[in-house]
Formats: C-alpha cells, sequence, structure tokens
C-alpha cells in the first residue's frame, strides 16, 4: 500500500527469527499480513532486490533482506544497478542512485 | 566519577563481512589502529562504555522514531545480521539498568532521549564492539542517534546530547567512557557503494579535530546529502563526542577503502 508498509515488512523480517522461518516456510502467506500492492507484493514474492530498491526501500533494510535471500555483495550491487535501469530511477526516499547506471564503485 | 575516555569510529560491515577483499596493508593499518584504541580504552578503566551508534532498523523503526535513545537493560545481544554475513559470532554484552537508570534521569534535564530495556546490537555496536572488546570485558550502555529515518535531529541537537552525556558521565561515581560510531561521507548499500568524498572527509575531520562547534554545526542535511551522501547524516555522532570531550581530537586513522564502503576512521579525543 505504501513504501512505509513495504518496509516494514522487511524490517520484520530482518530483526525476527521467527519471521524468518514463516516466509521462507510460506512466503505468500507471510506477505498477506501486509497490505501491499500487486507491484509491491510480486517483488517480495520473486526477491527482486532491483525492484525493491527502485519502489524507494532504505538499503540498511534492503540490503539484509538481499543477504537472508543468499545474495552475494556484488550480485546485491548489481541486482540495484539492474532495477535501475530495467525500471527507471529511484522513486521514493532517500537512497537513490549517484553514479552512473554502468559505473561500479566497489565491490564489482 | 567522570568521563573517561572518548573516541569515535567507524562501524561499516564490510569492515569484517568483507574484510577478505580489502587491500591486505590498508585492512591490516585499520585493525592495527582499532587494536590501538581498544588499548588506550581500556587502560582508562571505565566502569561503562557508553556506545553510541547510528543504528540501521535493528530497534527503531518509522513506527515510532526516536531521535535519541539509550539502553537500560542488563543484557543486550547481536548482530541481527546473519553472523557469517557480517562475519561477527552472535554474542551477548552485559548492561547495567541501574547506571542507565541515573545517567538517563540527568541526561533528561537537557535532552528528551527515550530509554529501552531492549536492545539488538546491529553492525552499527557490533563492528566497534568486535575491535574493542573482544573477550566482552565491557559493561556496555548503547545510544542511538537517528541518522536514518529523516526528519532527522538538527546538528545543534546533537551537540546538546553531547553536553548531556558529558554532564550525566560527571553526575555518576562511576568511570564513563564514550566510542561513538558512524560513518563520514557514504553511499552504503545502494549501487554507489564504495563512493567516498575523501576531500569531504578530510575537511569535516579537520574541524571535528579543533572541536570546532561553529564549523562543526555549518552543515546542512541538504548539501550533506548532495556532497556525502545520505551516509554523511552520521556525523551527529561525531558532533556528540566531540561536544561531550570538548578538547582536541587525535587522529589515528583515516583511509577511503572502497570495499569497506567507508573512509575508515579511528580517532580519539582529549576530555577537558
Amino acid at each position: 500500500m505504501s513504501l512505509y508498509t513495504l518496509s516494514k515488512l522487511l524490517f520484520t523480517l530482518n530483526r525476527d527469527a521467527a519471521a524468518k522461518e514463516d516466509f521462507k516456510a510460506d512466503p505468500a502467506a507471510f506477505a498477506d499480513r501486509f497490505v501491499l500492492t500487486d507491484e509491491e507484493r510480486a517483488a517480495i514474492m520473486e526477491r527482486d532486490i532491483g525492484k525493491l530498491f527502485v519502489l524507494g526501500v532504505n538499503g540498511q533494510i534492503l540490503m539484509h533482506f538481499g543477504a537472508l535471500c543468499g545474495v552475494e555483495w556484488s550480485d546485491y550491487l548489481q541486482q540495484m544497478r539492474d532495477g535501475v535501469k530495467q525500471h527507471g530511477p529511484v522513486r521514493e526516499g532517500i537512497y537513490a542512485m549517484t553514479t552512473g547506471i554502468d559505473e561500479k564503485v566497489a565491490g564489482a | 566519577m567522570s568521563l573517561v575516555f572518548t573516541g569515535v569510529c567507524s562501524h561499516a560491515p564490510g569492515i569484517t563481512g568483507r574484510e577478505d577483499r580489502a587491500p591486505p596493508e590498508q585492512r591490516d593499518a585499520l585493525y592495527a589502529a582499532y587494536g590501538d584504541m581498544r588499548e588506550a580504552l581500556h587502560a582508562a578503566k571505565p566502569d561503562a562504555l557508553i556506545l553510541l551508534a547510528a543504528e540501521h532498523f535493528a530497534n527503531f523503526f518509522m513506527n515510532n522514531m526516536p531521535s535519541y535513545a539509550i539502553g537500560m537493560g542488563d543484557r543486550y545481544s547481536g548482530p541481527i545480521e546473519d553472523p557469517d554475513w557480517l562475519r561477527i559470532p552472535t554474542r551477548e554484552a552485559h548492561g547495567n539498568p541501574d547506571l542507565s537508570r541515573r545517567l538517563i534521569q540527568e541526561m533528561l534535564q537537557t535532552v528528551d532521549v527515550a530509554y529501552c530495556e531492549e536492545w539488538q546490537f546491529d553492525h552499527g555496536i557490533m563492528v566497534p564492539l568486535h575491535f574493542l572488546d573482544p573477550k566482552s570485558e565491557l559493561t556496555i550502555i548503547p545510544a542511538n542517534i537517528n541518522c536514518q529515518g529523516p526528519p532527522l535531529t538538527p546538528l545543534h541537537r546533537a551537540w546538546a546530547f553531547g553536553e548531556a552525556i558529558r554532564r550525566a558521565a560527571d553526575s555518576v561515581p562511576e568511570r564513563i567512557a564514550l566510542v561513538a560510531t558512524g560513518g563520514i561521507s557514504h553511499w552504503p548499500a545502494t549501487p554507489d557503494s564504495g563512493r567516498i568524498n575523501e576531500p569531504w572527509d578530510r575537511e569535516f575531520l579537520k574541524r571535528w579535530l579543533a572541536n570546532d562547534r561553529e564549523a562543526m554545526l555549518d552543515y546542512t542535511d541538504a548539501a550533506t546529502y548532495e556532497e556525502a551522501g545520505q551516509g554523511g547524516f552520521e556525523i551527529r555522532t561525531f558532533i556528540t563526542a566531540a561536544a561531550a570531550a570538548g578538547g582536541a581530537g587525535h587522529l589515528r586513522y583515516y583511509e577511503a577503502i572502497p570495499i569497506f564502503a567507508v573512509g575508515c576512521t579511528v580517532a580519539e579525543m582529549e576530555i577537558v
């Protein structure tokens, strides 16, 4: 429904061990606990780091979702770049991209 | 008794989590600087260490975001992150609720600080703890400034928080140490991760080392965001430390290490 709710889902997942287990066992049921748009829900279900970044999720929250999904650091950075390439600039929040789309600053 | 030690250091998760990917000589020199700070900290024989962080949604979220918070628990744990990802094993730290309560009571004279009997540490506290108290010898009192979810507290209030910490430390019989952690310029956890504005960092450090209050408060969040990224908002913790200590700073280490995603900094400040 909003960046706030989407962020709340990820915040819950990051800090609560039981929530992590619930998400792994049944991601759809876990997502149902939060009022999300179809686009937000799809991004969660598909573990779409790039889309979540473009939707405006704070990197300090998204980073841990990446780790939870087993995404290696360089891949995590690349998936965010790919998200911007595919979906356009970050739409909300303070975690915009400030370098060129193919500019790999570190960890490439 | 009084404030007996004040320092600042970086807390970026890459410092431990990606330690094998940095140039070894840079990493080793940084680790050695943390080691020197550890020795100085323990030599000050603190009864408690206030570890002031700019945490990243481990405890505080936009449903109820305190600008300032202090722990009042008897034990804390961390990291909330995957220990394998951060490469810091899960551990407990012991607190001192009675001491926290007395410190907070004094701080409340001038700063409306939230108190927390529960606190899970994220990398913002775990990385410094890993280097500064590897054997869990110290009593820890976590503290936090919201540097992540705007609206953020103004810089002059971060200074006032430092003055409150100092007054509180001086009002109790225990020996209190303060270590503030944060980045200077950085763009953490974005595709720009690794971008570091070293001239901006050097200028901020110059002001910090001189403990020049007016110069340190002469930043706007808009300009900081533009030149130093969202990570630059964490200068608040450095400003708080400067206000608490009152003296001149001593820089042990500064190097931009892109794979660690921050200009890695270790410094101490004279208490006057």
